[in-house]
């Protein structure tokens, strides 16, 4: 089986982009199954249920999504090679964008849009540096200036990575994306041993415990302060 | 340069041995504070461990990614000098599998192609074929050729080099800033040294589009439909590097499609054009029809065609001439036969 992880910012089209994706793998009769990881709601394996892709879905309700991620994706893959997929793909969405939950050896995608802001690329941290493949999406409302210069900027924090552009809505570029994700040669049995490319943002405070008081005094554990003094 | 080699440099000499670098290492938070003309290898000694891990910095990875910025950008600036004297296609098939309708379509610069056919019959796949620089690998099974010969990978991959720049109507400026601030940072993705002049040629390129001429200093999201649909021409004529450049439709309001055109070919352009109004079908030089998926039929535009499209221009010149006396308040008449 091949295992794909696929990230990126709340609302940037990762759900359109592997749907139209996998209507490409399909139509080569690769058998396509998918996970998808989210905090609090998500109707997106309603989705892939109805694209006719068997889908779990994962809410990581109080704790850190990542964490929660990476605490799993291991059961998932396990789950994936007994379905006998053929390609397994994690969707993930990166919530403080800090995190990368990409695997080292295993393919990792991040998916930004165009409408996101010249400085997005900036902003977001190993997700999008540490991906193999960038995908721009909803390239089709903004102008050619404003692709050119949102990808400039991608290329300057991830020059090692595929930068591609694709459609969400008409699929352009899904096809070649397609081929890309799927390699007949690899094949992952388990993610056992396997470790992150990055480690996870740490915590563990008081708040981490269910605290709810505000206050000094309530503050335990793994704290950082503003610097309001040098700010 | 190995990676020893670079771990000695500064970000300082490195810049200014490399000027593109600039907007690598602008987005290298770890470097805030940091002086930039000590050499990376005592830089990474500074690091504060804390704020190495919030910021998931890696000393490895970001030299691997530094090397790869200053090869890929000397590629990409090395190659600028590469021209695409002609596009070719290769016939595929279509969604039937029966071959398409022609034994090579080629495109050079400065000449128009249109591409009609009903929606969903595969203008897009078409494009994204261009775009991808198919090699028999897409469901189509059409293969490119850049210059007659089998083309570089780097138009695949690259997120610099683009064989097609695009234009379509549901586009729109999205950015918060002025005319020429935006002009500037595109100029600036682009690694155009010397901006100005072109900055300004754009800024009058557009302005001889548009009906109601615009400063450098209005902001992109208050100019009019025509207005931006004239910017993003001009912009993608004269400071996009992508060989090729798509239209889907321009809509008649506000702007002058034929200059626009001119526009397009008089910077050695590709220009294939997706419309279904017989004004722009017509100019082009040669047009594709879709059918099924695939390419059904080439047709050059004949002399009875090109006759035809005077006596269209005519009756445009009337209309446009009507909407300007309209905006400026006039009382319409018949013209005197």
């Amino acid at each position: 089986m091949n295992l794909v992880t696929i990230s990126g910012p709340p609302s940037s089209g990762k759900t359109a982009v592997i749907l139209k994706t996998a209507e490409s793998l399909k139509q080569r009769g690769l058998k396509i199954g998918a996970v998808k990881f989210d905090c609090l709601y998500t109707e997106d394996d309603v989705a892939y249920e109805k694209a006719g892709i068997p889908v779990k879905k994962g809410l990581s309700g109080s704790l850190c999504p990542d964490h929660y991620f990476v605490s799993n994706i291991e059961a998932v893959t396990a789950w994936g090679v007994e379905e006998k997929f053929d390609l397994l793909v994690s969707e993930s969405a990166g919530l403080c964008n800090r995190c990368s939950p990409y695997v080292k050896d295993i393919k990792a995608v991040c998916v930004i849009d165009n409408l996101s802001g010249i400085n997005t690329p900036r902003k977001i941290g190993p997700m999008l540096r540490m991906a193999d493949i960038v995908v721009i999406t909803k390239g089709d409302i903004v102008s050619q200036a404003e692709r050119e210069v949102f990808a400039a900027g991608v290329y300057a924090v991830n020059p090692g990575a595929v930068i591609m552009h694709v459609n969400g809505l008409t699929g352009q570029g899904a096809y070649e994306l397609s081929t890309l994700l799927f390699d007949e040669n690899q094949h992952i049995d388990t993610l056992k041993g396997k470790k992150l490319r990055f480690s996870m943002p740490s915590a563990l405070c008081s708040y981490c415990l269910g605290e709810t008081r505000i206050g000094e005094s309530y503050q335990m554990g793994n704290v950082r302060k503003i610097d309001l003094k040098n700010n | 340069m190995t990676q020893n080699e670079i771990l000695q440099q500064s970000p300082q000499v490195l810049i200014e041995k490399y000027p593109f670098l600039s907007s690598f290492f602008e987005g290298q938070h770890w470097m805030s504070g940091l002086n930039p003309a000590q050499s990376l290898a005592e830089l990474f000694v500074l690091i504060d461990e804390e704020f190495a891990e919030d910021q998931a910095f890696d000393a490895d990875a970001f030299i691997g990614q530094l090397i790869d910025f200053i090869t890929e950008m000397q590629a990409f600036i090395g190659n600028d000098s590469f021209k695409v004297n002609k596009l070719t296609i290769l016939p595929g098939t279509n969604k039937s599998g029966e071959p398409e309708g022609f034994e090579k379509l080629d495109f050079k610069p400065k000449t128009i192609t249109s591409i009609v056919g009903p929606t969903g019959s595969g203008k897009s796949r078409l494009l994204a074929d261009i775009e991808w620089v198919a090699q028999g690998d897409t469901p189509t099974k059409r293969k490119m050729l850049i210059n007659d010969q089998l083309p570089d990978s780097v138009w695949r991959f690259s997120g610099n080099k683009k064989l097609v720049a695009q234009l379509s109507q549901n586009m729109n400026f999205v950015m918060d800033l002025t005319v020429k601030e935006f002009l500037e940072l595109h100029a600036k993705s682009r690694m155009v040294s010397d901006a100005d002049d072109l900055i300004n040629r754009i800024i009058s390129s557009a302005n001889e589009l548009a009906g109601e001429k615009f400063s450098p200093d209005t902001a992109i999201t208050a100019l009019s439909g025509g207005q931006s649909r004239a910017l993003m021409i001009a912009d993608t004529a004269l400071l996009s590097q992508s060989p090729v450049v798509l239209i889907d439709e321009i809509e008649n309001a506000g702007i002058d499609r034929k200059k626009a055109l001119e526009i397009l070919t008089g910077e050695d352009k590709i220009v294939l054009m997706a419309t279904h109004d017989p004004l722009l079908a017509l100019m082009a030089d040669q047009r594709i029809v879709i059918k099924n998926g695939g390419i059904h039929s080439v047709i050059k535009t004949s002399s009875e065609e090109r006759a035809l499209l005077a006596e269209l221009e005519q009756a445009d010149n009337k209309h446009q001439k009507m909407r300007t006396a309209l905006r400026s308040g006039a009382v319409l008449q018949r013209e005197n036969e």
